[in-house]
């Protein structure tokens, strides 16, 4: 039986966003902050996002050698 | 909720046993007359396990000649399912893999629609159907909780206190979604349209509680869990814009809003975390996960392909 689990509190996704556990304030491009409101977020890698810091699905669009 | 209009013989039986509160022995030879009929009737024999029926006994849920009918509907639907549905073997890594075997899928889209040329009649009666699931989201996949070992089982709960909004009933997914049905004037009552709503709407749904209700099924309903959440961000952000074309309500747009943002988190959680976690702790449920992805694919873009042809779209 396993005993311990890895839980890591930021989570890099290939190609994807950054997965955030836990209470954060993010600061944007323009110096605006953002908290976060689920128990996981997830901040956007690729500067597509159109709900920016956050990622919302669009990194699947992209090429692959624009993806993050 | 009342118990649904018959739409055949089988159904017709069936609610006639629930008012009087006994099931026949005969019931089980009665034959469906067509799949609405059937699926129907699965369909009543589930919601026994969610809300029951207004004046309803609520034993009957248990009662041996419902269960032996419902188990009959549901042996032919899931070989249906299976047939329909026969996943590829997935490779390596596992979640790349489930990704791009849901990236793959092509299937047609109301929300692509909604977006650029629904009107606003149909588009409320696309709003009607999602009823059926939207005031029950998540519900199917709370079933799958107590089958799963620690990795999946923690993974699983981390989504799912986000769909009911980290407890605070004001934010709880179903509940934003009743608020959007209020501000649009439509019933937010549970299963208020379920006389309304299309055959391919019911089978969704009872493909949803199948999974969910069978612990030999748990891998095809967190499969299932995967495709819905990889396939929402985008076209939620597509149903946002068509609603606000249509000058629908900002409640109704928010629902859709948060499933954006929501979802481009759970859809890492339910392929990575969730999926990858159940498969790392039993490798022989990955044909059962990619089982169920397709099969939530496949069953939306039956229901896609109904609507857009009724709606001369195609
Ligand atoms: S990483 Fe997902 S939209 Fe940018
Ligand atoms: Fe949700
Ligand atoms: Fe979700």
């Amino acid at each position: 039986m396993k005993e311990h689990f890895d839980h890591p509190d930021v989570v890099v996704c290939p190609g994807g966003p950054l997965l955030l556990r836990g209470e954060h304030v993010i600061e944007d491009a323009e110096g605006r902050q953002h908290r976060t409101s689920r128990p996981v977020s997830a901040v956007c890698r690729c500067g597509k996002s159109a709900d920016q810091p956050w990622c919302d699905g669009t990194h699947k669009v992209l090429p692959d050698k624009l993806k993050p | 909720m009342r118990i649904p209009k018959a739409r055949g013989e089988l159904s017709e039986a069936l609610a006639a046993a629930l008012q009087e509160g006994t099931a026949p022995a005969e019931l089980a030879d009665v034959a469906a007359t067509d799949d609405a009929d059937r699926h129907l009737s699965l369909w009543t024999l589930y919601e026994l396990s969610y809300r029951g029926f207004d004046g309803v006994d609520d034993e009957l849920e248990w009662q041996p000649e419902l269960l032996a009918l419902r188990h009959t509907l549901e042996r032919r639907f899931e070989a249906e399912l299976r047939e329909w549905f026969s996943p590829p073997e997935l490779g390596e890594p596992f979640a790349d893999a489930l990704f791009e075997l849901i990236e793959n899928d092509d299937g047609a889209s109301v929300a692509t629609f909604v977006q650029r040329e629904a009107t606003l009649d149909q588009t409320l009666e696309l709003l009607r159907y999602r009823t059926i699931y939207h005031l029950k989201e998540a519900d199917p996949t709370a079933w799958v909780v107590p089958r799963l070992t620690t990795g999946p089982k923690a993974a699983l709960m981390e989504l799912q206190y986000d769909e009911y909004g980290c407890g605070d009933p004001n934010r709880l997914h179903s509940h934003l979604f009743v608020r959007g049905l209020d501000a649009c004037g439509l019933r937010s009552d549970y299963g208020a349209y379920i006389d309304d709503v299309p055959v391919e709407v019911l089978v969704q749904n009872n493909a949803m509680s199948l999974f969910g209700l069978h612990r030999r099924l748990r891998g095809a309903a967190l499969g299932h869990l995967a495709a819905f959440e990889a396939t929402s961000s985008l076209p939620s952000r597509r149903m946002a814009q068509g609603l606000e074309r249509l000058g629908l309500p900002t409640e109704m747009i928010a629902y859709y809003e948060e499933h954006v943002e929501a979802d481009a988190v759970h859809e890492q959680l339910a392929v990575r975390t969730i999926c990858g976690a159940l498969v790392e702790e039993e490798p022989a449920q990955a044909a059962e996960v990619a089982f169920g992805a397709l099969a939530c694919l496949g069953l939306e873009d039956r229901f896609a392909r109904r609507m857009l042809a009724e709606w001369g779209a195609e």
